[in-house]
């Protein structure tokens, strides 16, 4: 569905993709894990045309999307939920949710665009409980929450999202990534950066690890789970704990 | 059709996506954490950030053989000792051994990659599989095992077991699988010719052969022995062990597991890519290995690419089955001579049985070729020095068309040459001074 091949992006002279090659196969769940700093917003925003690319090549569903506008790319069916959400705080709920319906509800008619209203709030009831609250009281979870569902309000094929458990509480991230796991039965197509490791590589069918600029593993959530190096890296473990471990029956 | 992965099926610019992928991580990993590549691409000039296409591959330098054994024993590792759970190595009979460390990842992607290759030959869960491969350090016999579990088939590590007791074990467990060496098999079929034993009177279905270059001929005559399937496998230690390639029930040729390893074939002499059907040296690069990426591995076997797509449904790549070794060439007066060659030969001959040998030497500053072949059990006529006479006769007028050199044909017992239980056949001695 999506694949980047080379990509090189940055800001001015600072190069912070140094040729990343990816892909995403429809209806699977990526992960991209890495340490701050690696460029896996800076790739998102690539992705989603929100940075130009300096060199290689997007292609979305075999169409070349590399320097494609956001909004064309958002036409073409892949939505980006930006890390810190970007919601319109002074609207409500309903307004956020309805303006990301904006390009459905008018190809499709008005009844198209409540339905979607209403599968979102299938998967989220507790934006339905808020939906006539203005977006910058909400939580930080139920804002997050916002944020994918006015992505998916324009039925995307593809959904990108940028570290979608940062500043959440242990609980709400759990209810995130349920959510999550319940798009991707619908068959929905995901690709998300993440900083919680472990709880994504779990969730996730494949992942790629990313390392300043660059991919330096790639495998499937289980094996990049059980790989040491992640161990080391990204979930925290040192050396004693992965003996103690292994010591577990 | 059950039992292929979606991986050997995918669309060919799919593949190559995960090859290019594969292989940009690889050469980040091994770049980041093996000598041998950091500092040879630094003086080489190469930057891996320059790999873009799976052609920019052929612009970075082979691994040959010594370059592994200069190594000795964990130079090329990539990750800490401590992240490898199991270390194999090669025979080392001509030079250092070459030791391979496998992490945890790597066992697991081995165990089903070698589940392929059994499913290739329709091994199933309801298969009892024997497995005759020695398991002392080398990676045969494990890699098999672990494959067969993970089919669910029942398994016998049989390795290092005396013939009589391999068959012994055939017969009363009702083995349907057979692994080993070929020549190992041949062995087998003669000790049923000895002992009167018919093959019928085992189940042996399926016969998956390799570690070693053997021929057709061989394999109709290892089917005809133990009335089974015969099937080849290839893979080497410093790549993995059996998985790299395997045949499917067309046998028409060896599936690379593409999305493990990228196959190149190269002229041996001016190391240029050949065209597909060419044949050339097998150069090999590991896209998923961890504890022991390998890139640009020259194998030393000779092989092509096989053009055309396989009726089995597998849209991988596939390669001849290897020929044999490009250090076997026999160079003689400018002129190249391959064991596969002398084996047609040999086996072309009635009287001989297809176990060869090959000695060079020099006197008095030429170089000679003597061709050693057992005679066969077919040939009851060992004491009638006319008759052992003529067949030699027969050799020797077969290798002096075949092979267009002067060469020495000589007949010698049966069983007398080495027939490389669990190792490989040495068939090329050579002993001219160096």
């Amino acid at each position: 569905m999506l694949r980047a091949r080379n990509l090189e992006a940055g800001y001015g002279n600072l190069r912070v993709l140094k040729g990343l090659s990816l892909h995403v196969s429809p209806g699977e769940v990526v992960a991209i894990i890495g340490a701050n700093g690696a460029g896996k917003t800076t790739l998102l925003s690539s992705l989603a045309g929100l940075v130009k690319p300096s060199s290689g090549e997007v292609t979305f569903r075999g169409a070349d999307i590399t320097g494609s506008r956001p909004e064309a790319i958002l036409a073409a069916g892949s939505s980006l939920v930006p890390e810190g959400r970007k919601l319109f705080a002074p609207m409500t709920v309903r307004e956020n949710l309805e303006l990301g319906g904006y390009t459905v509800r008018r190809r499709a008619g008005r009844r198209e665009s409540d339905s979607d209203l209403e599968r979102v709030f299938a998967l989220f009831p507790r934006l339905a409980e808020r939906q006539g609250q203005l977006a910058g009281t909400l939580s930080g979870g139920e804002q997050q929450m916002l944020a994918i569902g006015r992505s998916l309000m324009a039925r995307p094929e593809l959904i990108m999202l940028d570290e979608p458990s940062m500043g959440l509480a242990p609980l709400v991230i759990k209810s995130i990534f349920a959510a999550l796991a319940s798009l991707r039965s619908e068959g929905k197509t995901i690709l998300v950066v993440e900083q919680n490791a472990k709880a994504i590589l779990k969730l996730a069918d494949r992942g790629y690890v990313m390392e300043t600029g660059v991919l330096v593993l790639e495998g499937t959530g289980a094996e990049l789970l059980a790989n040491r190096d992640v161990q080391r890296a990204y979930l925290g473990k040192e050396y004693s704990s992965i003996a103690d471990d292994r010591e577990e029956p | 059709m059950t039992g292929i992965d979606s991986c050997e099926t995918m669309d060919r610019s799919d593949l190559e996506q995960v090859q290019v992928e594969r292989l940009q991580a690889t050469l980040r990993r091994a770049c980041q954490n093996v000598a041998f590549y950091r500092d040879g691409y630094e003086a080489a000039g190469i930057e891996v950030g320059d790999v873009k296409t799976l052609g920019d591959l052929a612009r970075l330098p082979f691994t040959t053989k010594d370059d592994l054994r200069r190594s000795y024993p964990y130079g090329m590792f990539a990750v800490p000792l401590k992240d490898i759970v199991r270390i194999h190595s090669t025979s080392g009979t001509t030079g250092k051994p070459v030791v391979v460390g496998y992490t945890a990842g790597d066992i697991a992607s081995w165990t089903s990659l070698v589940s392929r290759v059994l499913r290739g030959a329709g091994v199933t869960e309801h298969d009892l599989a024997q497995i005759a491969f020695n398991y002392s350090l080398s990676s045969a016999g494990l890699g098999l095992l672990y494959g067969a579990e993970k089919l669910g088939a029942s398994v016998v590590p049989a390795s290092g077991e005396s013939v009589a007791k391999q068959v012994t074990i055939m017969r009363d467990y009702k083995t349907t699988v057979l692994v080993g060496t070929p020549s190992y098999a041949l062995r087998i079929a003669s000790y049923l010719r000895e002992n009167g034993i018919h093959p019928d009177e085992l189940d042996l279905r399926v016969g998956l052969f390799g570690a070693e270059s053997w021929s057709e001929a061989t394999r109709a005559e290892i089917e005809a022995g133990l009335h089974l399937v015969a099937y080849d496998n290839y893979g080497l230690t410093e790549l993995m062990g059996p998985g790299v390639a395997f045949e499917c029930r067309g046998r028409s040729g060896l599936h690379v597991n593409e999305d493990h390893f990228i196959v190149e074939v190269v002229d041996p002499a001016t190391l240029d890519p050949v065209r597909p059907g060419e044949e050339g040296e097998l150069v090999i690069t590991t896209i998923t290995k961890q504890g022991f990426p390998l890139i640009r591995y020259r194998t030393g076997d000779l092989s092509a690419l096989v053009p055309g797509d396989c009726p089995c449904g597998r849209k991988t790549a596939r390669i001849r089955r290897v020929s044999g070794r490009i250090d076997d060439l026999v160079i003689v007066d400018g002129v190249n001579v391959s064991p596969a060659q002398v084996e047609e030969i040999v086996l072309s001959v009635d009287g001989l049985a297809p176990h060869y040998r090959i000695v060079v030497d020099r006197e008095k500053g030429a170089d000679t070729i003597e061709v050693q072949a057992e005679v066969s059990e077919d040939f009851p006529f060992l004491d009638e020095g006319a008759k052992v006479n003529a067949l030699r006769g027969r050799l020797q007028a077969a290798l002096d068309e075949g092979l267009g050199i002067a060469t020495r044909a000589q007949l010698v017992e049966r069983n007398s040459l080495d027939r490389g239980e669990g190792a490989k056949v040495r068939r090329v001695v050579d002993r001219r001074p160096k």
